[in-house]
């Protein structure tokens, strides 16, 4: 154990802590560091703004601020000359920042992409258990069942607004190597666009009742070779054309849409899958969850269309966020003992300086705080550099993973203004730990023996 | 090897500089190892050379199960040593988030697999117990099963046909994997087709898939063709592919995520590479006196360009082990507090092996400018300080 305090010390650049008086200060300087690192993660940014004007205020009005900022003036003055050490520190940052952007922005985009997808206006009937439309079964004789079930919507000619629905995972050669990947088609009913307001095409029409016709979501044709509008394909030995694309924004975007009886007959299934419904007003769903209760013959789970689809995204983000933040901490460990290392390089070269401006008359505080400065000045640069690199190269950047339906989902990386100001302060993060303690050196270097030094 | 001491005392200089540099390479390696793995355990499943087994499934899709009538038609394709079959269950223990694979097998399935490793008590208790169930060691760990306990499986898919989706089945063998890389595959539950056939409502003589064992390897195509044939033009036509294949086209779907992983590692190593050579740099700088002295007293230009090149190599290699082997230590840490969602590999032979390969040339990289520059020096002007 006193090794290890040795050896912390040691990095920290305090001596052993045999030194007495010294040691409580550390010691108290670190616990305060990190109380301070936990906070700063979850400062709201007008709290850091308001930080940011005080410390400018006390920059600019008061004596020992005036003189730390000359102090910094110096040695950010000095920084083109040291470019090749303290680009280290830019870099170094913006590859932390950079990592950890893009990984949450993926995380982000997959969960913007499902959230999108779904209203509160609508609802998704599912056989009762089961956890997505894969594993759902509804048997035909439960869809009038359900259609005259209080707190569904009727549409204008009075009937009720419900699209039995079923999905059936095929495979389709990927754009990128033509490998085979899993595609959805989801087998709609007639009311199933009056459903999906969203859904809009953009090339060609909509498919006919009755005929082996395809629409296809524009993420999928992007996805996926060989469903042009106008091409044909085969799905269990029987022809299909592709007669329209549509746009929805959303997880819809990765399918193909299809007449649901049409599909059903091509491959065998008696029963649905899923049944969407429109609800009817603000009470709707509560009238229909309680009439879908209130009815043995229906063994049933009914959600808004809107948490399911959030409900599908909640593993693989959660997944991502956390590797995305691991990997992120490990990086910043190893970016901070960088900042350290040159930082104390950058201190013990400019040690005569140092000691000259103290003999002069600078105090501790303000020589802490230039260093400090001219430290988080790089901080923001390489994080400003990471953030902007990550936004240039992965905004929009459109990837597709195997969603919970055993299909492609197709979502863009979203490098959302959060996740840019996320990056800016881990970045000012590292920095601030990677200043400090050379900070603190330079203001404790006894001023004779610094002066005497080469 | 004579010089050790000199190169250590040499590293140890400036004992802040050093620590510091080590760590952020301890760092990067401890990524390294962790990133590794996850990309093994994301392709392991094609690690089967030499398998004997074709997996039979829909050409349709995989959600698409195939008539049991099929077997006897498999059997006797030419070739075909035995066959066994299986159906996804897709049942939940308590909570959804608990997920592991689980699936109803054929009574041969687990002669089928002599890499899973099960007494033969247990697996004759197995046989004789019609609601009986296999699970794999780290599944049972996790949740603290033992043999002889009740697990109640909740249908996700095949309510039972009181319409109930309780399926409580009985532990009756407790299986291990040797190979450390497919570990991961001790995270599923096993049990009777039989009796998911005769219970579940929907699904009657249905299999989701067969696995074919061959009697030759090298006759794969021609067997897999031959059972293709058999169902051509049906409305249940069947893709069959070797294990290995259809483990791959499977993986191959997150693919753009493990595209990622890749592009991470090598920022981290940019990022890595930067630091530590600028520390090279300043160590060779602030020593330029010292490296002119040991000119002086008879060293040749080749052993001090060596001598500073051993340097950078021993600090990248001492930092790259330790990382390594704190990601070993804290891979088993990371699959248990997953709750078994994640199951990585401990640190492997072969990422042990790039690992090594990556420290010497990174080390070498990174020594090579100061080296060379030590090499270059000339003893009157780095004496005289210019």
């Amino acid at each position: 154990m006193d090794f290890l305090l040795n050896l912390f010390f040691t990095i920290i650049g305090f001596g052993v802590p045999a030194r007495g008086k010294h040691w409580l200060v550390n010691f108290a300087i670190v616990v305060a560091l990190a109380v301070g690192l936990g906070a700063w993660i979850f400062l709201p940014w007008f709290v850091v703004l308001g930080i940011a004007v005080l410390l400018a205020l006390w920059l600019l009005l008061t004596r020992s601020g005036r003189l730390a900022l000359a102090a910094a003036r110096v040695g950010i003055a000095g920084l083109p000359q040291r470019w090749g050490a303290s680009s280290v520190i830019v870099v170094g940052i913006a590859g932390v920042v950079g990592v950890l952007v893009a990984m949450l922005a993926m995380g982000e985009g997959f969960k913007a992409t499902l959230n999108r997808t779904g209203s509160d206006d609508s609802a998704i009937i599912l056989r009762g258990g089961s956890q997505a439309e894969t594993n759902s079964v509804i048997t035909r004789d439960q869809v009038p069942l359900i259609s005259s079930l209080d707190g569904i919507a009727r549409g204008s000619d009075g009937k009720p607004l419900v699209s039995p629905e079923l999905s059936q995972v095929v495979n389709l050669p990927s754009r990128s190597d033509g490998t085979d990947a899993n595609a959805q088609i989801r087998g709609v009913g007639p009311q199933g666009w009056a459903l999906r307001p969203q859904v809009k095409i953009v090339q060609g029409r909509k498919f006919g009742a009755g005929l082996r016709e395809l629409v296809v979501g524009q993420g999928a044709m992007r996805q996926f070779r060989g469903i042009e509008v106008g091409k044909s394909v085969m799905f269990a030995n029987q022809q299909w054309t592709v007669v329209g694309e549509f746009a929805s924004g959303d997880s819809h975007d990765s399918e193909l849409w299809a007449d649901a009886d049409t599909l059903a007959s091509t491959y065998n299934r008696q029963a649905f899958q899923s049944v969407t419904v429109k609800l009817d007003g603000k009470g709707g769903f509560r009238k229909l969850k309680a009439a879908l209760a209130g009815d043995p013959r229906l063994k049933l789970d009914v959600l808004t269309t809107h948490d399911y689809y959030a409900k599908q995204s909640e593993g693989l983000e959660k997944l991502i966020r956390i590797l995305g933040t691991v990997i992120g901490t490990i990086m910043a460990i190893g970016a901070v003992f960088g900042a350290l290392n040159t930082m104390y390089a950058a201190v013990a070269g400019r040690a005569r300086e140092i000691a000259t401006l103290r003999a002069l008359g600078f105090r501790g505080l303000p020589v802490v705080v230039a260093v400090m400065l001219e430290t988080m000045l790089l901080a923001l640069l390489g994080g400003l550099l990471g953030a902007g690199i990550a936004w240039l190269i992965f905004n929009g950047y459109e990837v597709s993973t195997l969603g919970s339906n055993f299909s492609q989902v197709v979502f863009q990386f979203r490098v959302s203004p959060e996740l840019l100001w996320t990056g800016l302060k881990w970045a000012l993060g590292i920095g601030l730990v990677g200043g400090l303690f050379p900070a603190l050196r330079a203001a404790r270097l006894p001023v004779t023996v610094a002066l005497r030094a080469a | 090897m004579k010089y050790l001491h000199l190169i250590w005392a040499a590293l140890f200089r400036s004992k802040t500089r050093t620590m510091l540099t080590l760590l952020s390479v301890v760092a990067a390696f401890l990524l390294f190892g962790m990133l590794d793995s996850v990309r093994v355990a994301f392709n392991s499943g094609g690690n089967l050379a030499g398998s004997k087994r074709l997996v039979v499934a829909s050409r349709l899709s995989i959600t698409q199960m195939l008539p049991y009538s099929l077997l006897q038609q498999i059997e006797t394709v030419p070739g075909v040593k035995r066959v066994g079959y299986a159906a996804w269950f897709g049942g939940i223990y308590r909570d959804p988030k608990n997920f592991f694979p689980n699936f109803s097998v054929s009574p041969n399935y687990f002669d089928m697999y002599p890499e899973y490793v099960l007494s033969p008590a247990q697996k004759a208790a197995f046989e004789a117990d019609r609601t009986g169930a296999i699970v794999g060691e780290s599944l049972a760990k996790r949740n603290g099963w033992k043999l002889g306990d009740t697990v109640p499986l909740q249908a996700t898919i095949f309510p039972q046909k009181d319409g109930s989706n309780a399926w409580p089945l009985k532990i009756d063998g407790i299986f291990t994997v040797k190979d450390a890389k497919r570990k991961g595959e001790e995270n599923q539950l096993w049990f009777h087709w039989k009796y998911f056939d005769e219970a579940n409502q929907y699904v009657n003589g249905r299999v989701g898939w067969y696995i074919v064992e061959l009697a030759d390897v090298n006759q794969a195509d021609r067997v897999g063709a031959a059972i293709d044939a058999i169902s051509a033009n049906s409305d249940h036509e069947t893709k069959t592919q070797t294990e290995e294949a259809f483990n791959q086209s499977f993986a191959k779907q997150f693919a753009d995520i493990g595209l990622i992983v890749t592009a991470i590692m090598a920022a981290v190593f940019f990022t890595l590479l930067l630091l530590t050579g600028n520390t090279m740099a300043q160590a060779v700088r602030e020593r330029i006196p010292e490296l002119a002295v040991l000119k002086t007293i008879g060293f040749s230009n080749r052993s001090v360009l060596w001598l500073v090149l051993a340097e950078a190599m021993l600090l990248v290699v001492l930092g790259g082990l330790i990382g390594l082997g704190l990601a070993a230590l804290l891979m088993p840490i990371v699959s248990a507090s997953s709750g078994g969602m994640i199951q990585l590999p401990t640190v492997l032979p072969q990422t042990w092996l790039l690992g090594i390969a990556l420290m010497l040339v990174i080390g070498a990289i990174v020594g090579a400018l100061p080296a060379l520059r030590a090499m270059r020096l000339n003893i009157v002007d780095a004496l005289a300080g210019r």
